[in-house]
């Protein structure tokens, strides 16, 4: 009789091993991926300066002509919300389907606002931390724009979902912002009036 | 097909490249693919739509970036201060 029991148990635990192996091991496989370091090194203001330039290159082969000249010229990016509510699929009170855009800055907030009218919506503060190196370092600034419009522009939901949401001026300044919109309304214009003239003038030849 | 991530001092480094019709090198791209996702990064596929404007796409699988010339791992969003 307890010879039978001992080898029913027997059975029984080596069939729940190869059942539960295989995930065993997946697990094991990943939690050593995730623990995986990768070495970190003391800052060094050269390194840091080549990480950015490689960082901008990547950054133009990525969005397109307007985007990257706004970004040389202004020191940030307007990525358009794709979501007729509004950002966080909230619409505010009164603007129902109006379009809104979000502005990208290097190691700061997005920043949510109405175009038309300039109104400010919010920040949402939103970090891209290498948590595989030991510090959790930071991207270069670069990098850390085209992560952010990456990010908007593929799954704007997801990303916005992930951010902490502030109203307007937690970090950034309104005025900077607003002032920033006033520079874009005006970059764009002569932008415009550039090509139009590039355009009559190449007409005229 | 070539796999780039994002490194803070660094820039971009190239994780692996290789044609996805060679069978040795598809393997390879994809456990370099994997290893990325396991270690917490997001993939995106830099796109042009039919209109002409640039976008990205965020992909979850090696086959939902096969036909993709690069894809660029990033550090997951996480909210911040």
């Amino acid at each position: 009789m307890l010879l039978a029991l001992s080898a029913t148990a027997i059975v029984i635990l080596a069939l729940l091993w190869e059942v539960a192996m295989p995930a065993l091991e997946e697990r094991l496989r990943r939690r050593r991926a995730r623990r995986r370091r990768l070495p970190s090194h003391p800052y060094d203001p050269g390194r840091e300066r080549r990480a950015e330039q490689r960082a901008r290159a990547l950054l133009k082969s990525c969005v397109n002509a307007e985007e990257w000249e706004m970004y040389r010229d202004l020191g940030f990016l307007r990525v358009w919300g794709g979501s007729g509510e509004g950002p966080g699929g909230h619409a505010a009170e009164g603007r129902e389907g109006a379009p809104y855009a979000y502005l990208i800055y290097p190691h700061k907030p997005i920043v949510a606002y109405v175009p038309q009218t300039g109104l400010l919506l919010s920040e949402y503060c939103v970090e891209f931390l290498d948590r595989s190196l030991q510090d959790g370092a930071r991207l270069p600034e670069s990098d850390d724009v085209l992560a952010k419009w990456m990010a908007l522009t593929g799954d704007e939901h997801r990303v916005i979902a992930s951010a902490n949401m502030h109203l307007p001026g937690r970090q950034i300044d309104p005025q900077q912002l607003r002032r920033d919109l006033w520079r874009l309304g005006r970059w764009e214009r002569e932008r415009m009036r550039r090509q139009a003239s590039r355009a009559s003038s190449a007409g005229s030849r | 097909m070539k796999l780039l991530r994002m490194q803070p001092g660094h820039g971009e480094l190239l994780l692996a490249e290789g044609d996805v019709s060679v069978p040795e090198q598809e393997r390879e791209l994809i456990e370099a693919f994997r290893a990325q996702l396991d270690a917490g990064m997001w993939a995106a596929v830099p796109t042009t739509t039919g209109s002409g404007r640039r976008e990205a796409e965020l992909v979850r699988s090696f086959d939902e970036a096969r036909t993709a010339e690069r894809v660029i791992f990033f550090p997951r969003a996480a909210g911040g201060r």
